[in-house]
This record gives C-alpha cells, structure tokens and sequence, in this order.
C-alpha cells in the first residue's frame, strides 16, 4: 500500500542521490516549508467550514450552502475576500510590534507542527524532547498576543490582551501537569516513542484513573489555552473589550483567525498523540484478528479521525456553554484544576512505580 | 383600609388637605408648601404605610400645574391620589425622592417636559432631550414650528 | 451633554456602554465609573428613543391613541393595547361581552409567553450561551404565526379596541393553540436542562445584583423584578381585571433578590402562562367580540387611571379628559422606567460581566422607558 513513510522514504533518497547532501538538505528544507504552509492553509480553511456547520447544527440551521455544493467553498470567498481587505495600522500605534505580532504568532504555530506525527513514520522532526518542545514553543504565543494588545493603541484592546496572557499563562500550568502525567508512564519525551508505547491499548485505557483524570483536565486546560469557549472572555466580551485583535483587519486578522484554529488542531493532535495513541490504530491486547483488521486502516486516517473528534469535541463546548467571567476563569485554574492535577501527578507516580497499569 | 376609612384618617391627619372626587381612588389636594412634610406623614405614619409611588407626573392647565401623585401600600393595598396645585409663574415642589427612590427619574422626567424645579432633587438634569433644548414640549403653550404638526 | 469620557481625578476609568451595543435591549446608553474592573457607578442616558409619544397622543382621538402603545414595549403589545383600551372603558363605562373577555386574556398570555421566550434568547446570549437563542426563537416563531392568522400582524398586533377586539378569531386558532401547547410542554424542560441547571451559568447569576424588598418597593420595582425580591404586586392577583379572578395560576416569588431569583420568576411564569392558556383554550365562550360603541368615542371629564401586568410588570395608563374627542393629557407609566432607576442600585461593587447578566434579568426595552 502506498504510505505516507515509503513517499517521503523515496523522495529522500532521490534527493541524496542526485544532488550532494548540501543542496539535497535545502531543498527537503524547501519542500517541508512549502508543506507546512499548505498544511496551514488547507486546515485553516476546514476548520473553519467545520466550525461554521457544526456551529449551524447545533443551533438547529444550516449553516453555509450557497457557496459551492454544501458550502465547502465558502471558507476559500471568506479568506479571499480577507485577502483584498484594506489592512489599516491605528494612528498612533507602534508600527513595527503591530505588524509583527501575527506574524510572530503564526510562526509559533508552524513551529509547533513540527514533531507531530501525521501517519507512521511521517513527520517533521522527531526530536528527542518532543512533547517539552511542543509546550515550550506554545507558550511563546503569550508574547504574540501581548505585543498585539500593546501597539494597538487602544485602552480595550491592552486590557483584552492582558486579561487572555494571565489566562494562558495560568493553564499552561495544568496542561503541563497533565502532559507529564503520561510521560510518567511512557518514560521519555520523544512523541514517536510515546506512539510506540501504544501499540497494545491506548493511555486512556491502559492509564485507567490517572490518566483519565489527566484527560479531563487537559482538554479544560487546552481549550483556555486557545482562548476558546467557555473561556472566550477576551475576544467576546464585545461590550467592552473586543479583544486584543480589535485593530486588526484584512490579510493580519486572517492570519491572528487562522492561528488561533491552527493552535485547536495542534493541542488537539497533542492530546491525539498522548492520549489516543497518536496514529497508532485501535489495539485490544491480545485480540490477533481484531488488531489485523484495524491495521488495515491507514495510520493517517487514525490520526486524522482521533484529531477531528477532539477538534469537535473542543467545537460543541463552544455552543453549548455560557462564558465565565475572568475571576471564576482565574479561580477555576488555581483553586480547583492545579491542586487536582498535583494530586494527580502523584497518583500517576505511585501508579507507575508499583507497575499498577497495564 | 376602604376608601371611607382613609378619608377620615387623612381628614384628621391633613387638615389642609381637601378631598376631590376624581376616580376610585381617595384624591387628595394639598398646598405645595406643606408637600414634604405631608409626604413624610403619608410614608410613616403607621396605618398608612405608603411606601408605594407608582406614577408621578404633571398635568397642564393652562393657568396653573397640577402635579399628580400615585401611591399605594404594600402592607395594607390601599391607594392614594394627592394633587398639588403649582402656579405658572413658580413651578417649583420639594423633592420626594429621598423618601420614595423611584422618584429621582419620575421628577427629573417632569422637569425635561414640564419645567418644573423640584428642590433638593440630588440630580436635577433633563431626562429625555438634549441638554441645550430650549423650551418645556408638554406644555400648552409650546411652540415648535419646526418639528411640530399641528393637526 | 455627555460627560467627558476619560478618567475622573481619582483615576477611575469612565467608559461608555452603548447606545449601540452587541448585547442589544434596545438603544441604552450607559456611562460606567470603574475601579479597575469593579463597577463604581453606573448613570444611564435615556432618550435616544423618546418620541414625545405622551404629546402626540393629545392629538389623536381614543381609537387612535391605543396603536401607538404597541410601538413603546413592542413585546408586549397586545397587552399593552388592552391596558389603553381597559382605561377608555373605565371612562366609558361599556361592559365587554366574555367572549371579548376570553379572547383578551388568551392574547395576552401568548404575548407574555413569547415575550418571556425573547428574553430567555437574549438572557442567554449575553450570558455567552449562543445556542439557546435558536431554541426559544423556534417555539416564538410557533406563536407568532397563530398571532400573524388572527391579527395579520407578528410583532405590533393592533387588535384591541375599547369595547372588546377588532376581528374574531380565526377559525384554526384553536387547533394550533392546542398543538403549541403540547409542543411547548415538552421544551419548557429542555430549557431548564440547557440554561437553568448548567453549573457555569449559575455562578454567573447567584449573589449577582442583590435587590432587597425594601429597594425594589422604594425604587418602585415591579413585575418579575420585584417579585424576584420577594414582593408580591401582580396585578392580575392584586387587582384582577377581565377574568383573571376565575383563573387558577399562582404568582410566582422568591426571596433571594438575586439575578437567579428574577431568572426563575420568568421561568416559572411561563409554566403559569401556559396554565392559563391551557384552562381557557376549550371554554371560550360564543357571542359578540366587540360591544356596540360609537364611532367616535368621547370621554366625559375626569380623571381614569388603568393598570395592566405586562411581561415587565405593571404598565399604567392615566387619561386626563375634558370631555372631548381627544384626550387632555396622557400618561404612561412603564415599568422599564422604574426597573432601570434601580440598575445603579444593584450594580454597584460589581464586574462589568455581572453588568450584562442584570441588565439580562431586569428585561428592559429601552422605547418603553423613553416613550
């Protein structure tokens, strides 16, 4: 079966064998950096058409059907007419960190997408500390959303932008903890390591308590991180402050837009990878059969489908919650959601010593 | 308390005060200098207990303003009409609305369309209209010929 | 006219909220003090809608005067409609046949009910919950098409004359009353499970804009906002008009004074709405649905003040008539205007979010306050 690995495999090899390894080096450079950018595109483009229908039937309509046949086209009018948008810099405001920040923080995101595994053996870099660069290149997305609130120039948008770094700062703790959770049990960062560790049950299962509990609290931990609903409160507290991309319009708000869906999918893939077993497919111990039919599905299809699921998941909390307000946001993280996952770090320690798991 | 009973009470407790027959309600007319303290009569005194203001408005005679009060009770369900009869040339009442809260909007309404002053009122601005409108619009003598029709 | 926005000498921050704001009851504009994100006072600038209806209304005769009421609280319109036509006949004296009767009261519970379903939409909007919206707008649409049969209108239905109503019923009302009652009884739970029991919603709404017995009556509260602080003032029990004495239906209190309590006041009466409905819709009785009148009315002298309970609360009509074809003076006591006195009250020491939620919970509509 053509896989995603033998492609890639083959082109490698083409590469090193016609050209010299210098040249070879730059262009699979090219080609990766061309790729993510499509990637980008296109699942910017997806998600937010999934985001408009899934939006439409829960709230019992119908969502976009003009535009092509179902409305698949209708995210394409959408960023083209973003595109031809006049993109206006506030008087005032501090031209170059305006320009900058959405660009630094879709850089950020692109940064992120680089050891996360699509199928087997297909992905960007398989670092060693995987899941630790992952968070840490994530967490510099605070600095994007600061410096856009900043040179703004406008009182609303600097408090929108402060109030959403306090929030993103205070649940990178819990999703940290909830990360280490599962590195606890699989002993190393490398993501395709973790992926390998579940060839015989996904961590939600084999993890049984500990790791559930660290499932629940890091999909609440991710969907404040990506300032999604209920804690939207930056961006759609509109009475007063529209968010610290007020300013922004045409092809810069596109790219603040696409980001934020971009950042969906990555803690969506993250939490795939270390929960779901990344695109490892669906193993029940030692059910031969079973497991022969599951691996007929393409890995690049497991991994997509656990992924869109979350994605989904992350999208009905939207349209089913009401917001809270900054202080019970702030007091949900430090009061409730950081001691439990302490307790539960320790749980998964003490667990993992006495081999408690399967 | 029925409406006879009120009007003996209110008899003994306002002398000055005269009984119109108006409506269902007992109405009472009382000069405007002893407005506050009648109001604090009717709020404290108990038996009336008016704690109640539901409608406060002005009505235009012409020669003269009648400010008209609605109260009720909460306690007992009786209801009350006073009448204040105000002259053109000094449209001016002591504020009631350090006893009754609901007061501040309806006298600040009363003073945007009618002009009337309401003395010690903590916020006396007008309500509705612009703060450089000239003129009190409900009034009978308003003059607006640019955005009035007159039918 | 408006104060200087900026910052006051204590370096407190004064915004503006409104008069076009996303979380839209209509045009309010407010100007807020904060101290940092707590609310020090909140001043409310009225009339971006006033159109001196009281004024116009002096020169329209008594069959004219009651339409204009439908455009002040638009959600209430019938009933703010039966409220001008209960004070002509109280100067007029005509008794209204029971199938007038009959038709008034069930219109006016209709009302109320979609009024109540528009507030729960737009309650649950500005909480941040979008869904329920669609939810309550469906079963709305449901009662405005049975509106749209009967008084070919959808939203100002001038359908109350002094004297009973303008037109009979049409011949499907009852069958699709019947079917709207069977359809709202299983949704009204669902609206419990989707907003009312939901944890995130009620921190938003517990211990949110405390308004104590003793404020509501003094700022003149009335409706389901005082009725949420614990005092009983429906007038439909109080003083009951039409036939509401031989209806069986509670009036809904609670203590707690809360946004909570005002919220579940609503809740419940559209449950009691929906009782009433459901009592009168099999027994309206046959004969005339409008009692002989003249042509042109003419009120003798006097003075004749009626009061109605709207979705609100208590509107009031004062008619002020010298006998002629058009009434002297006119004044409308809306409900709105009082509640809103009470904002500043209650809104005090509180978050800018919790400003949104009690604002949801008084369920004001700004041209009834400015008339």
């Amino acid at each position: 079966m053509l896989s995603l690995e033998h492609i890639t495999h083959s082109i490698q090899s083409w590469l090193y064998g016609s050209f010299n390894a210098r040249l070879a080096l730059g262009i699979e450079f090219l080609i990766v950096g061309l790729g993510a950018i499509t990637l980008f595109a296109i699942l910017g483009l997806v998600l937010v058409f999934m985001e408009r229908k899934v939006a439409a039937f829960i709230q019992i309509r119908l969502g976009p059907n003009r535009v092509g046949p179902g409305g698949i086209f209708q995210t394409l009018a959408d960023t083209l007419k973003l595109a031809v948008k006049e993109g206006l810099t506030p008087d005032g405001a501090d031209r170059f960190l305006f320009n900058l920040a959405p660009f630094l923080v879709i850089i950020i995101s692109m940064l992120a997408l680089a050891p996360i595994p699509f199928a087997r053996g297909f992905r960007i870099w398989d670092i060693n500390i995987g899941v630790l660069y992952i968070t840490a290149v994530s967490s510099l997305s605070v600095i994007g959303i600061l410096m856009s609130g900043w040179a703004s120039n406008n009182k609303y948008s600097l408090l929108g932008a402060m109030r959403s770094g306090a929030q993103i700062v205070s649940y990178e703790l819990s999703a940290g903890f909830s990360v280490i959770s599962i590195i606890i049990f699989t002993g190393s960062l490398r993501i395709s390591d973790i992926v390998a560790s579940q060839q015989n049950g996904w961590w939600i299962f084999k993890g049984h308590i500990p790791a559930f509990i660290s499932f629940i609290i890091f999909i609440i931990a991710v969907t404040a991180e990506t300032n999604r609903a209920p804690f939207d409160l930056a961006e759609a507290e509109s009475e007063l402050t529209a968010g610290f991309h007020t300013e922004y319009s045409g092809m810069k708000f596109a790219l603040f837009f696409l980001s934020e869906y971009v950042n969906v999918f990555i803690v969506c893939a993250l939490g795939a990878t270390l929960y779901f077993g990344g695109w490892m497919p669906l193993h029940i111990g030692t059910w031969t059969a079973f497991n022969h039919v599951m691996d007929f599905i393409p890995s690049s299809i497991w991994f997509m489908g656990k992924t869109f699921s979350l994605i989904f998941l992350i999208m009905w909390f939207r349209w089913t919650f009401p917001r809270l307000r900054v202080d019970q946001l702030l007091n949900l993280e430090w009061k409730y959601l950081l001691p439990i996952s302490l307790f539960n770090l320790l749980l998964t320690t003490v667990i993992a010593i006495m081999g408690w798991y399967f | 308390m029925n409406n006879d009973e009120l009007k003996l009470i209110l008899g003994e407790l306002i002398p000055s005060g005269t009984v119109v027959e108006s409506s269902e309600w007992v109405t009472l007319e009382i000069p405007y200098a002893e407005g506050k303290t009648i109001a604090r009569q009717l709020r404290f005194t108990s038996g009336l207990d008016f704690d109640y203001l539901f409608c406060l408005t002005c009505v235009d005679w012409k020669t003269h303003f009648t400010l008209v009060y609605h109260f009720s009770s909460t306690m007992h369900r009786h209801s009350l009409v006073i009448k204040i009869k105000l002259d053109h040339n000094l449209p001016e009442m002591a504020t009631v609305s350090d006893i009754w809260r609901t007061a501040e909007f309806h006298e600040r309404e009363v003073y945007d369309l009618f002009g009337i002053r309401f003395l010690g009122h903590p916020d006396l601005r007008r309500l509705f209209l612009t703060e450089d409108w000239v003129g009190w619009p409900l009034r009978k003598d308003y003059e607006d010929p640019v955005n009035m029709i007159k039918l | 006219m408006f104060e200087e926005v900026g910052t006051t000498a204590e370096g407190d921050l004064v915004i503006n909220v409104g008069p076009q704001h996303p979380s839209t009851h209509g045009v309010l504009h407010l100007i807020i003090t904060l101290t940092g994100e707590t609310i020090k006072n909140v001043e409310p600038h009225l009339g971006y809608i006033h159109r001196s209806i009281e004024k116009m209304c002096e020169s329209l005769t008594y069959r004219q005067f009651i339409y204009v009421t439908s455009r002040m609280d638009y959600l209430s319109s019938h009933i703010n409609n039966h409220g001008c036509a209960l004070c002509v006949e109280k100067g007029l004296q005509i008794e209204i046949p029971p199938r007038a009767k009959v038709i008034r009261v069930l219109m006016d519970e209709l009302t109320r009910l979609a009024s109540h379903q528009l507030w729960w939409a737009a309650m649950g909007m500005d909480i941040g919950a979008l869904t329920p919206f669609f939810h309550a707008f469906r079963e709305r649409e449901a009662i405005n098409d049975i509106m749209e049969e009967t008084c070919g209108a959808r939203l100002t239905m001038n359908y109350m004359v002094p004297g009973g109503v303008m037109v009979d019923l049409h011949p499907d009302f009852q069958k699709k009353v019947k079917a709207f009652i069977v359809l709202f009884k299983s949704k009204i739970d669902e609206y419990d499970e989707l907003l009312t029991n939901n944890t995130i919603f009620q921190n938003r709404m517990r211990g949110v804009g405390y308004l104590s017995k003793a404020d509501a009556i003094s700022y003149g509260c009335t409706g389901p906002t005082a009725r949420g602080s614990g005092l009983s003032c429906d007038i439909r029990k109080l003083y009951p008009y039409e036939i509401y004495d031989q209806l069986k239906f509670d009036e809904i209190t609670e203590v707690d004074g809360d946004c909570f309590a005002r919220y579940m006041v609503r809740l419940k009466e559209m449950k009691q709405s929906l009782s009433i409905i459901e009592q009168l819709i099999d027994n309206i009785p046959s004969g005339d649905f409008q009692a002989k009148t003249k042509a042109v009315l003419k009120l003798p002298k006097g003075e004749f003040y009626s009061r109605i309970e709207t979705a609100r609360g208590e509107f009031g009509v004062f008619i002020v008539s010298e006998g002629g074809t058009t009434p002297y003076r006119i004044k409308f006591r809306s409900p709105g205007f009082s509640n809103l006195s009470a904002l500043n009250h209650m809104a005090k020491g509180h978050k800018i979010g919790d400003l949104v939620a009690i604002m949801g919970t008084l369920d004001l509509v700004i041209p009834d306050i400015d008339r």
